[in-house]
Parts: C-alpha cells; structure tokens; sequence
C-alpha cells in the first residue's frame, strides 16, 4: 500500500495542470469560478481546444480518439481540469452516447458520429426522462411505431439539458408494449431538425434555461438511427448510466469551490474582521473540508480498484461517490449563502453586456443564492440519491 | 497510487485474523476481562510469537522494522475482534515514544523486551484539568541530586494497572501550559511513591489513576533531553490517532455486518425487517459512514510518518473528526435497528458501540479536532 502518487503521475499531473493554466480561454475560467452560465459557443470553443490537444475522449478505445491513459492518469486529467476551472468536454456526446456506439453501434455509425463528438460538430443531448417515468425511468411511453425503413415516433421527454442547442438526441424509445416493460425499450438517434420535433424551454427555480421539454409529433427516423439491436435499448442505457462513475464525485469542482470560498471569505467583513476568521465559520468550511478529504480517498480506492476488475459492470461503490459528492457540492453552495450574507437578497439581473450599472452588493453576491438553488439538483440528476440508495441496499448489501 | 496489501501485510493480516478468530472470540473476550490483568497474557504471548509486538521497531534494535500499514492492518483486525490486550498503550504509544525520545542504549535494551511481550508500558500522561491539551503537564520533576523527584497526579493512563513501566510526562522549567520544559521519564510500576488505582473502563478495557509522590528517579530515567519532549508527544499521539482510526474501521465493519444480516433474518409483519426501504437506506448510510472512514483510516496511515509536524496534525484532526462522526452514526444506529436485542449486555452489538465510543472519546473527539482543524489553515489550501 502506497497512496502517493509515482513520480511518472505527478509529472503527467504537472503537464496538464499547465495546458489548463495556459489553454482555459479567460472568459471560461471566468464564467466558471463565478457560477455564470457558459454560452453555446464558449463551450464549443474550449472542447475543440481540448480535441486539438488530443484530450477531447481521453477514455475512449485508441483506435477511436482516447489516449490510452490509466485510470489514475484519467483521474487526475478529469481533477485538474475540474479545478482549473473548466468544464469537461460535452458529456451527452462524449460520457453517454460515445462508449455506447464504441460498444453497441455499427461500423457506419462509429464512423460518421464519433469524430464529430469529439469535434462538437454535432450537439448532443439525452432524452430519457419523461413526465411519467422519472426514477422508473423504463416505464418510458414515447413510441416508435416502424413504418417501411422508417421510426414513427410520439411521445414527449423532458429535463433535456442544453437541448436548445441540440442537433441530435438519443432517445429511449418503446418499440414493443406487450413485452416487459425493460423488454420494449430501443436506443435510437434522433435528427433536432427533423419535422415534429419541438424544443419548449423550462425556467428552473434559479432563473435558468438550462433544460427542456422535447416533444415528438409523428417524428420520422430512418432505421439506420437504430443502435444495435431492437427492444435492447434498456441493457445500452445501463451501460451508459454506469459509465457516469468516473469523476461522478467532482472532488475537483468541490475543491475549487472551497478555495474560492476561502478568498471571498477573506474580503468579506462581520464588524471589524474579515469572515474568514469567524471561529464557527471556520468550523463548517472544515468540516466540509473533512467530508471531501475522504470523499477523495474513497474515490482514488475506486479508480485503483478499476485497474483490477475484470468485468466491466459498474462499481457499486460509484454510488457512494454520488451520494456524497452531491452533499458536498450541495453544502458548499450552503456555506457561500451563509458568506454572502443579505446581498443573497437581490434577485439575479438579466445579463446585459452594454449595462454601465454597477452590480447591487458584492460584485460575487449575484449567483450565490442562484447556485444554492439550482445544485439542489445534484442530488437528484444522475438517479436521485435515493436510488442510489436503493441500487446499494440491493447490489452490495443484498437486501 | 496503490491501495492493495503487499504479501507479507496480507500474511500479517491473515494470520492475525486466524488467531483471533480462534482465541479471541466474544465469549472468550469474557473470560480474558475476568482474569488478573483483565486481558490475556496466554494471547500476548501469541502476538508475540508472530511479531506483532516488535513492529514498528527497527530490526537493529530488535524490532520488524514494519511501518504504518502494518500498524493498520493489526490495529483493523483488533477492532474486529474487539481485543483487550494493551496493544495501543505498550506498543503504540510506550514503545513510540521509546522510538521517538528514547536513546540508543534505551532502545537497545528496552526493545527486545517489548518485543517478546515480558515488558508492558504505559503511557502516563493525560491529567484532570489538561482535558485533550498536550502542553498541559502540571507534574513535575526536579533536580534531586544527578536525578529527578517526581511528584503529580496522572489520570487515565490506559492499562496503566498493568504496565511494568510507566512513561510519565513531568515538567521541569515553565508554567502548566508551554510547550517547552516538558520532560519524559521511565518510571518503575512499583517503585517508592508510586500508586496506582486501577479499573475498568466503560468499553471493557483498564485504565488507572496514578499518583506520584517524591519518587526518585536517576538520571538515565529521562528519555530524551528533559525540556524538549513535546514534540516526540505529538508525534507519538498522532501515530496512535491513526492506529485507533484503524482499529475503529474493524469496529465499524463488525457493527455494520451484524446489523445487516440482522436485518436479513429478524422477521417482523411477516417479512424480514431488511425487506422495509426506511431501514435498508439507513443501513446504506451506515456503509458510506463506514467507508469513508476507512478512506480516512488510510489517509491517516499514509501521514502518519510525515515529517512535517503541521500536515501531520492536520491529517489525524480530519481522521479523529470523521471516524469520531461515522462512529457515533455508524454505532447509534446499529442499537437502533437491533432494537432491544441491542439494548442487551449478553449481545456483542452493544460492546462494540461502548468501544467505538471510547475511541471518539481518546485524544479528542471529534468536536474537539474539528476545532483544532479550523484553526489551521485547512485542507484545501486558498
């Protein structure tokens, strides 16, 4: 048991730690340490610097774009740019959809949409969710009836991140209604473009447009769109949603976030001192720093456990990494409600560009409450942590 | 990175498990608390036998020369088996400072005995009015001749009823609380002035308290330079932090286990109680309590011989914080879902929930590192 890390790892650490520190553009790094919502184009911007460096899909097959990295290599790759900060390559394409063609899509599907995944040539987003299947995710309704070499597909999906700028979805859909409800699912890629499909956004309690309602009105897709085999799509979806476990804790977002806390709390002034040296403000911040050490620990156990596991199921211990790293992220946004104090007040303004108006309170206060409301949803996405719970009690505890 | 044991600790582990598995079963626990010491001189002997008492010592001085990871892989299997034997108090704490303070000649002679188990120290140190502070020694030791006089009051000194040798912290210049004039004497048992009343603990263990009156001491008594001790004090009770977050890892895993599969086989309504999502979620929470103090356990392994004082300190104030938390969540709720078959004193669940509460209890809960904590600059540097 040795828990540093080899002199080869901190070497490859250092190197990405200064293509971060050198290759983040500014507005990026900017937006990111202050809770603002990136643009479409910022995001695209950042991927193709990534892609360029050949660090777009660090985990997928070489032969397909990855790097042949470690699992430590990947994880520090994935805890420096967390804490650069900058956000990961687009993880609908890049998580989900592509180690699901690497694994289950045909040639001409691997060959057309992976390099433009890892281009961002195309947009993807995820319709899974819909109104009434949330936790029960496979008692999905929206249809696709086939129809000579097309899909007819109905139906509606919903919690869509970024579908607004979507050029294609993947979608569970039902092909078949007699068979179980897992037994009816298929995977299937679908054109944004094509007629009778309607993005209508959803304002989340923070005032963000970051998700939406997708509906499907006799939505035409060509068989070819299919991804491996009819009725197959729940085993592929299962797939995806156990890949989501590396970097699942975001230690690296949650530790840029304290060390940001950390500095806004120097500046900020209770009477005659600063925040920073409020004795039971100091015990909290510690506290959480505790939580995330461990956190830490634990998730460098599953990345070395990965090194030697032989099938490829996922880890039951990524739903710890959930679990906690989403009550961390969550209670840091806690800490800098409590920093911020009453310019929490204000709701946020509009973003204007050309305003001349100086911002109302600390020039940091305005997305803190905004960031406090929308990480409520960390603990939800991904399965909520209730589910995780269950996928514990069952998979690891056997009860 | 690598979290894996390498052969010789898988042995270690192994065979220590074996052991207690066949000696120091729960009924047998029983029986060792009811005998002379209160814990097993036939399984001292044992340890002996197959090296753990030597260790952490250099092999030139007698010892195995292992390091932390042996020290968690023992500490582990102690807590799981809920052990009685002075393992922290002669080894850990008596023969760290020996390590730490102790000149070559003190070394030489001392650890071959500890070793081969016919030599049981103490650590006596803590007193009434010093709570959890270190500096805090109002026992002194003066100049009498080329030795020392000791005269104080120490308070429970694990195991200090037992031990043949007493390490007791004495000041010999400043005032209650400096960090500097604090000395460590070796101090016979029986000696002149020396009396000690012993009992048990509240999780099964001993302890006692031990007055010091005149007791004369020469000069090759001191371990180290008299004046200077502090920091092979911290140093030692840093490695014993780390050594009960690992034992405290066993005792949260047995209490985890039972819970479980008491939840499997209790029926109730017809069904097994395990069946009822309010108590599987609850038994969820115990596993990650449980696992991440493991990750803690390990972290503090790892620091455990850093060299820099303050990221040492650091480490086990987060070590004590979070065993101390995921111990008293991990061990309240284990009661609470056996019911009142955990309420029992014949059932093992309760007796390790009385450990596990100790443990928060030495060197400093975790209310207690967490404030420690809060006044560094953290661990996550701004």
């Amino acid at each position: 048991m040795d828990l540093r890390f080899t002199p080869e790892e901190i070497a490859f650490r250092d190197e990405v730690r200064a293509f971060f520190k050198a290759s983040v553009p500014e507005v990026v790094r900017r937006k990111m340490r202050e809770s603002r919502s990136l643009a479409k184009e910022d995001l695209v911007a950042w991927q193709r610097i990534l892609h360029k460096r050949g660090w777009a899909t660090p985990h997928w097959p070489v032969e397909w774009g990855g790097t042949g990295w470690s699992p430590t290599q990947q994880y520090l790759f994935m805890d420096e740019m967390q804490q650069a900060p900058a956000p990961p390559p687009l993880q609908f394409g890049v998580n989900m959809l592509g180690p699901v063609l690497i694994a289950f899509g045909n040639e001409k599907q691997k060959r057309h949409f992976l390099p433009r995944i890892a281009n961002i040539d195309d947009w993807w987003c995820q319709g899974f969710s819909e109104p009434g299947s949330g936790s029960d995710l496979a008692s999905l309704r929206t249809s696709a009836r086939r129809d000579g070499d097309h899909y007819v597909v109905n139906g509606q999906k919903t919690w869509t991140t970024l579908a607004q700028y979507a050029d294609w979805i993947f979608c569970l859909v039902r092909t078949n209604t007699q068979a179980k409800k897992q037994e009816g699912i298929s995977f299937l890629l679908i054109d944004m473009k094509s007629k009778g499909v309607t993005v209508r956004p959803i304002v989340t309690i923070d005032g963000g447009r970051e998700i939406n309602e997708v509906f499907f009105d006799d939505v035409r897709v060509p068989v070819e769109n299919l991804v491996g085999e009819e009725n197959k799509g729940w085993d592929y979806a299962k797939f995806l949603l156990g890949n989501e476990r590396v970097g699942i804790a975001r230690v690296g977002v949650s530790k840029e976030r304290i060390r940001r806390l950390k500095q806004l709390a120097a500046l900020e002034r209770d009477g005659d001192r600063p925040m920073i040296e409020d004795e039971r403000f100091r015990e909290r911040i510690a506290q959480v720093e505790v939580e995330l050490k461990a956190l830490e620990m634990t998730q460098l156990r599953v990345v070395a456990a990965e090194r030697n596991r032989k099938d490829k199921r996922p880890d039951p211990a990524s739903s710890i990494l959930k679990i906690k790293g989403s009550e961390i992220q969550q209670a840091v946004t806690e800490l800098a409600l409590e920093l911020v104090g009453p310019y929490a007040m204000p709701a946020p303004e509009e973003p204007d560009e050309f305003s001349n108006e100086p911002p109302i309170g600390p020039d940091w206060a305005g997305t803190v409450a905004p960031t406090y409301f929308n990480w409520r949803k960390t603990s939800i996405y991904g399965g909520s942590n209730e589910i995780q719970k269950n996928i514990i009690a069952k998979a690891i505890l056997g009860l | 990175m690598d979290f894996d044991l390498s052969e010789e600790q898988q042995l270690l582990k192994d065979s220590l498990g074996r052991l207690l598995a066949d000696r120091g079963s729960f009924e047998q626990r029983q029986k060792h608390q009811s005998e002379a010491d209160g814990w097993s001189r036939a399984l001292w002997a044992r340890y002996a036998e197959l090296g753990l008492l030597g260790l952490p010592f250099e092999e030139r001085h007698g010892g195995l020369g292992a390091g932390p990871v042996e020290t968690m892989v023992a500490m582990e299997a102690f807590g799981r088996a809920l052990a009685l034997e002075p393992y922290l108090a002669a080894v850990v704490l008596g023969g760290g400072l020996i390590r730490h303070a102790g000149s070559e000649a003190q070394k030489s002679a001392l650890v071959p005995r500890i070793a081969d188990g016919s030599l049981i120290l103490a650590f006596a140190h803590g007193e009434r009015q010093a709570r959890y502070e270190l500096a805090d020694v109002a026992t002194t030791a003066k100049k009498d001749g080329t030795g020392w006089a000791l005269d104080g009051e120490k308070g429970v000194v694990l195991h200090g009823d037992s031990a043949d040798k007493l390490i007791v912290s004495a000041r010999v210049s400043g005032k209650r609380r400096d960090r500097e004039g604090i000395g460590l004497f070796l101090v016979d048992s029986n000696a002149s002035g020396v009396t000690r009343r012993g009992y048990p603990t509240a999780d099964g263990l001993r302890a006692a308290e031990i007055g010091f009156s005149s007791v004369k001491l020469s000069a090759d008594a001191a371990l180290g330079g008299p004046g200077h001790a502090l920091p092979a004090i911290e140093r030692v009770v840093d490695e014993a932090i780390a050594a009960l977050a690992a034992e405290s890892v066993g005792v949260m895993a047995v209490m985890h286990e039972m819970t479980v599969e008491y939840l499997k086989t209790r029926k109730q309504f017809g069904t097994t109680i395990g069946s009822f999502q309010v108590l599987q979620h609850r038994a969820v929470d115990m596993l990650v309590a449980l696992e991440q103090a493991r990750s803690m356990a390990m972290f503090a392994t790892m620091m455990a011989s850093e060299e820099d004082a303050a990221e040492r300190q650091k480490a086990m104030a987060a070590a004590k914080v979070q065993i101390g938390r995921s111990g008293k969540l991990v061990g309240q709720q284990a009661i609470q879902l056996h019911g009142g078959i955990g309420m029992t004193n014949e059932y093992k669940v309760g007796h390790y929930f009385k450990r596990m509460t100790m443990i928060d209890t030495l060197f400093g809960p975790a209310e207690h590192h967490l404030s420690r904590l809060a006044r560094t600059d953290g661990l996550v540097e701004a």
